[in-house]
């Protein structure tokens, strides 16, 4: 059975420069797909984490790499893919944060994934060969939920 | 170009940092360096108004659990006042208001460290 959906895609390059861009291009195909202000905040921070993630870690700072960004839109939900070919995120090593003890290591960083899991209904990671792709998804019956 | 600025304003005692715009993984730096030049300054009881901070993520809200432990150390305090509502959520998912006093108005801020001398409320 087909599903009706519509794809919005955005590369960028591997820089925190481009952030911005990434976070208005989501925010444009949520308002326009009718998601309320509340939920269109956040996937902004959601795909923002991610991509960060993706800059951070899996391209260690490169600036010369790509990250491919999709919206992908669903009468009953809206996902972001997210795909780079740098270094595998393992899921199974991340560490779920202790805000004191955190701030007891001085750690600027390691919220990110956290925030991700809160904010979306789905967070997945895949490795396809070289390809590493998050999808993460907002479901529209959820959507009314404030962040 | 940044969209991110850090405004300075001082009562002698209190130093106010007015954040203006989107701090994420870019803007980040910026936010750093300002509580750094506070540090070099000796000025370590800081407010951080963000009446007109539209947009925070992680990558902020680190910076400012990379340097509270500094700063109470020092015998100062990071208290932060007039977050927006939707910036407010973001530090409140990750538990901020457990380890930061979050106020209002930058006023209410400065008031707080005249009451009990700059240390935290905890």
């Amino acid at each position: 059975m087909t599903v009706a959906q519509s794809v919005y895609k955005l590369t960028i390059p591997s820089s925190t420069r481009y952030l911005e861009d990434v976070r208005h291009f989501v925010e444009l195909h949520a308002l326009q797909a009718d998601l309320n202000s509340a939920a269109v905040e956040q996937l902004k921070i959601a795909v923002d984490e991610a991509c960060t993630n993706v800059i951070e870690h899996a391209y260690r700072g490169e600036g010369e790499h790509q990250i491919d960004i999709a919206v992908i839109i669903k009468p009953d939900r809206l996902t972001i893919r997210i795909r780079d070919e740098g270094d595998t995120f393992d899921v199974g090593e991340y560490e779920e944060p202790d805000i004191f003890e955190f701030a007891r290591r001085h750690r600027k960083g390691g919220f990110g994934v956290h925030i991700m899991r809160r904010l979306m209904d789905q967070v997945e990671y895949r490795t396809k060969g070289k390809v590493n792709e998050c999808c993460m998804t907002k479901y529209r019956n959820n959507s009314e939920q404030q962040v | 170009m940044s969209n991110f600025s850090v405004g300075f304003r001082s009562n002698g005692i209190v130093q106010v940092l007015d954040l203006k715009g989107e701090l994420d993984a870019h803007t980040a730096s910026e936010l750093e360096a300002a509580i750094k030049k506070c540090q070099d300054d000796r000025q370590v009881q800081i407010v951080v108004n963000g009446e007109n901070l539209m947009y925070i993520s992680s990558a902020g809200l680190g910076v400012f659990m990379a340097y509270i432990e500094e700063v109470r150390e020092c015998g100062g305090d990071i208290k932060i006042a007039a977050l927006k509502p939707k910036v407010y959520n973001v530090f409140d998912l990750l538990g901020f208001p457990m380890l930061f006093d979050i106020m209002n108005t930058v006023s209410e801020a400065v008031d707080k460290f005249q009451q009990n001398g700059g240390e935290n409320s905890q």
